[in-house]
């Protein structure tokens, strides 16, 4: 049993776990025993640190380096409008610290890296993954491989979420069932392609419940399945994961020991939409606007979808990039054209497909409509 | 005989926004081959230049991996239902 006490205080406090069997007294006193660590404070640690404080687990950790913005609080529900401009890890201790003062929240400001990783997970027990990109999803898995912490794992993408329990003792790991990462480019990310605000709270939720059973040694682990949610169907499905005994960080030959470069494991391999940067091809805001004051003959094409054209546009040509293919005869090769989207990702693709197609006249806004809104014209609704 | 094959949200773009598309095949390759003869532009997301499955792209049948069965050449039958299942990595931002 774990070695601590719970005070008269929080035996009322926590009342409603103390009366059932699978939780009672010693399960209690296992979850202010334990540490977990969430890896970002935003859409999937809101309800995994709410969710675990209100649980009492003794000591949580925080590791984000992010301020609060207007467009996380459509789903960051740690946070509140006022906290706009403050980092995200103050309003999580306070709201942490408020909802339960029996915890102590650690805060970690950093980017996590592969020099950091090993020493701040050796200093807890569970390490929860909820960050929003392969090279730090792909960091996190190794580095629990390599600490012997298992790695609850949660991720979401528009109205699809998964969650499952990876490096476990005896369970697969992440890249058991991803051994690599998508080219960059090919899967858009939640800024690109939006996501359900309740969709992190439902996946979030589930992984602080995989937390609590881990820690109280109760139920069934999500460990070897891998959890599907479909937020538009409200459908959950399950699939079978296996350790893969070929896996190169958790299998009989490990090639992978210590922790590597993952920005250039998940950056440098050369897919097909993976374009060196020729600026010839790319027009910044400022020339842009420069250009449309002189009154110059441009053809705007927008690459994004047509949802995003109606909150602010720059009166372009809209042509979604997947039916750029089946739509470019609309386009003139002879004309000189921008080609703009939200940030710069999608135009970018869009302008490598249309010089394989012929056009040579043809530039990329670096920034996107984003930067115009930033730096042009500061009137434009940015989302 | 046709059979299922669940089409995940990042690559519904190149399926007509399709979330489920039939297509003839009595082995799991078959399958894929026919999906990507449906839609030309999977074929590149799906599998490499030498004509294999990506290694980030996994391919259950029913609930089961097809790395742990036969692979391409796990049989199926119209009963069966497979499913592309992406890496996806949104959560914070």
């Amino acid at each position: 049993m774990a070695n601590v006490e719970l005070s008269g205080e929080e035996i009322r406090r926590y009342g409603r776990h103390l009366i059932m069997p699978e939780v009672g007294m010693d399960g209690q006193k296992k979850l202010k025993a334990a540490s977990v660590l969430l890896i970002g404070a935003g859409g999937l640690g809101s309800p995994l640190g709410l969710y675990l404080a209100a649980a009492g687990v003794g000591r949580i950790g925080i590791v984000d380096f992010d301020v609060v913005d207007y467009s996380n609080l459509q789903r960051q529900i740690l946070h509140s409008t006022k906290d706009v401009g403050r980092p995200k890890l103050a309003s999580a201790k306070e709201r942490l610290e408020g909802i339960n003062p029996f915890v102590k929240v650690e805060t970690h400001e950093m980017h996590l890296t592969s020099e950091n990783a090993l020493g701040l997970f050796s200093g807890y027990d569970i390490i929860v993954d909820g960050t929003d990109n392969f090279p730090t999803r792909y960091l996190v898995n190794d580095a629990c491989v390599l600490t012997g912490k298992p790695n609850v794992y949660g991720s979401i993408f528009r109205f699809e979420g998964q969650v499952s329990v990876f490096a476990t003792k005896d369970g697969p790991c992440y890249r058991c069932l991803y051994p690599e990462p998508p080219p960059p480019g090919l899967v858009p990310s939640c800024a690109e392609g939006g996501v359900l605000g309740i969709l992190p709270g439902v996946i979030g939720t589930l992984q602080a419940n995989e937390t609590v059973k881990l820690i109280i040694g109760k139920g069934e682990s999500l460990a070897g399945r891998l959890l599907l949610f479909d937020a538009l169907k409200t459908k959950f499905r399950e699939l079978k994961l296996r350790k893969n005994p070929d896996c190169p960080v958790c299998g009989n030959h490990r090639t992978i020991t210590t922790l590597i470069d993952y920005e250039a494991f998940c950056g440098v391999q050369k897919g097909w939409d993976s374009f060196t940067r020729e600026e010839q091809y790319e027009i910044t805001v400022g020339e842009l606007k420069k250009r449309l004051d002189n009154k110059d003959d441009l053809f705007i094409l927008d690459v994004r979808e047509p949802q995003e054209y109606q909150i602010c546009n720059l009166h372009g040509y809209l042509i979604p990039l997947r039916d750029l293919p089946k739509r470019i005869n609309e386009l003139d090769t002879a004309k000189e054209i921008v080609v703009h989207c939200k940030v710069g990702g999608r135009s970018r693709q869009a302008v490598e497909f249309m010089k394989q197609s012929g056009f040579r006249k043809v530039k990329n806004l670096v920034g996107g409509i984003d930067e115009w809104a930033e730096v042009i014209d500061p009137a434009m609704p940015r989302y | 005989m046709p059979v299922q094959i669940l089409i995940p949200t990042p690559l519904r773009q190149f399926t007509n926004n399709l979330e489920s598309v039939a297509v003839e095949g009595s082995s799991v390759g078959e399958a894929m081959k026919n999906l990507c003869v449906k839609y030309a532009p999977l074929q590149k997301h799906l599998y490499s230049d030498d004509g294999k499955l990506r290694n980030f792209v996994n391919v259950y049948i029913n609930d089961e991996d097809i790395r742990y069965l036969q692979k391409e050449a796990t049989p199926i039958s119209a009963k069966d239902v497979l499913s592309i299942i992406p890496s996806i990595a949104g959560g914070v931002h």
